[in-house]
């Protein structure tokens, strides 16, 4: 059965034509066009799909879009304002956090909500957050690194610190 | 892009609506988290259901109840708010245990308890793909007249993995709440699982769980803990529940339950007879020999029973050690 399914992608609200038996990964990869989400296991093992749902993460994989009817979804594809990177997307950057990088949008995404409900977690806390997400690469101690640069860049940031750029 | 068996989601509000549904729509599936079922309908497992209905904006099955020495939990509330709540973290540790040790954080952000309580059985020659099951001829658990692990049983021996059961099978008093076509009823927790791993709920096709309710004395202390091959996310190979009363140095009353090893959580029977002496080394030997004798784990996954019975009787051990010297 197809439906009419309206949520909040990314801060915008939209309405699709979406089938009952599509997968809100592939809706958003193979009709909404944002590919940063990835396939990865396709079976909820590895945490390459997750996306946020309400502000808490999600396997996208594992989720039929007609579930979302009404809430925000948000992607990797939401962090970089005007062409800048998020904290988040810095510190994998600049940490190396991302090798081959296919699981890097999963683990940032769930490094994303650890970081909206505490701000300053401590490495036991970011390690438990990143459980359900694989790096094949096996680069968990560059992550942690990342998430933990983004911490305290946020923090610098609101005290008033300037941001630096990029390198 | 995937393609999957067409189906209609109906997503109700209600239980009612929910038991009304599931009258008009017979052979209908209850979609809650996802993380089981889904994983099952992509890898085509079990027959394609016509209609999945959805349980996650059903507000009757949300909510966490304490009130004196009672625990009520509803059906959808998933297993991030158990593992998390106040509550049941200072009364409940054991469940709260339990909870938190589920799969990874994203999976417990989406599974419920209902979902963990009625999870379906595992083996390696279920989990696999179409490809893979019809390369072996199936088996009994799903389209095959065949069970690999034990070629002669006639019934399947795959595994439950379901965390919550044994931790509320310790507690006093475990009972589910089942809505179904005829009203509402209640089933002791133990009486929902048959032991066989093929239909191994005693439900009917009709009814769904609604909440799950148990009694912790006070002092009954209670723990969890599990081994994985992977720790931040497999299924256990085996995971144990412990309560344990402690009056002065004599170990008063002692109940463990386990999973990951048999077609159904395994509430181990006997366990009276080593109370009401010190715990000594020959209450865990005698403890020992109750898990020989009870924890059947066949090889229904890459690790071999023998290994899992025997991490079992460890765990056993090591968490009634614990709770019993905890001051």
């Amino acid at each position: 059965m197809i439906r009419l399914l309206t949520f909040r992608l990314n801060g915008r609200e939209r309405t699709d034509a979406v089938a009952d038996n599509v997968l809100l990964l592939d809706h958003l990869r193979e009709s909404v066009g944002l590919t940063g989400t990835k396939t990865g296991c396709d079976g909820g093992e590895c945490g390459a799909c997750t996306v946020l749902v309400d502000g808490a993460p999600v396997l996208s994989c594992l989720t039929l879009a007609a579930t979302v009817a009404d809430r925000s979804v948000e992607t990797v594809e939401s962090l970089a304002e005007e062409g800048r990177l998020a904290f988040i997307q810095e510190g994998f950057h600049r940490k190396l956090g991302s090798q081959c990088g296919y699981c890097t949008p999963g683990l940032i995404m769930a490094s994303e909500a650890l970081l909206r409900r505490d701000p300053d977690p401590t490495e036991d806390a970011i390690r438990d957050a990143l459980g359900s997400n694989i790096c094949r690469c096996t680069g968990y101690v560059k992550i942690v690194e990342a998430v933990r640069w983004a911490a305290e860049a946020a923090a610098a940031g609101r005290a008033g610190a300037t941001r630096s750029a990029a390198p | 892009m995937n393609v999957l068996p067409e189906w209609e989601l109906l997503a109700p509000s209600s239980v009612d609506e929910v038991r009304a549904a599931r009258a008009h729509h017979p052979g209908s599936r209850f979609l809650g988290g996802g993380t089981d079922l889904v994983v099952n309908l992509r890898r085509g497992i079990g027959d394609p259901p016509a209609t999945l209905i959805d349980l996650n904006r059903v507000a009757d099955l949300k909510g966490i109840e304490v009130a004196g020495e009672w625990i009520r939990i509803g059906a959808g509330v998933t297993i991030r708010e158990l593992a998390q709540d106040p509550r049941v973290r200072a009364s409940f540790p054991g469940l709260a245990a339990a909870a938190g040790s589920i799969a990874g954080p994203t999976h417990r952000n989406m599974g419920t308890v209902g979902g963990n309580l009625c999870l379906d059985t595992r083996c390696i020659y279920y989990n696999q793909s179409e490809w893979w099951r019809a390369a072996n001829r199936y088996c009994l658990k799903y389209g095959g007249d065949i069970c690999h692990v034990a070629p002669k049983s006639r019934i399947c021996y795959a595994t439950f993995s379901g965390d919550l059961a044994p931790a509320l099978a310790v507690l006093d008093d475990a009972q589910i709440e089942i809505a179904g076509a005829q009203g509402a009823r209640t089933l002791p927790l133990d009486s929902l699982y048959t032991g066989d791993g093929e239909r191994y709920l005693a439900l009917e096709p009709d009814e769904l769980v609604v909440a799950v309710r148990a009694r912790r004395p006070p002092a009954l202390r209670t723990g969890y803990d599990k081994v994985r091959v992977r720790q931040s996310i497999d299924y256990p190979l085996a995971g144990v529940a412990a309560g344990v009363v402690r009056e002065g140095d004599r170990l008063a009353d002692l109940r463990l339950a386990f999973t990951g090893t048999n077609p159904r959580p395994l509430r181990l029977a006997g366990t009276e007879d080593l109370c009401g002496g010190a715990l000594d080394d020959a209450v865990m030997e005698r403890l020992s020999g109750l898990v020989r004798r009870q924890v059947m784990a066949m090889r229904t996954t890459f690790t071999s029973g023998h290994y899992r019975r025997h991490a079992a009787g460890v765990l056993a051990r090591r968490l009634v050690r614990r709770l019993f010297d905890t001051t």
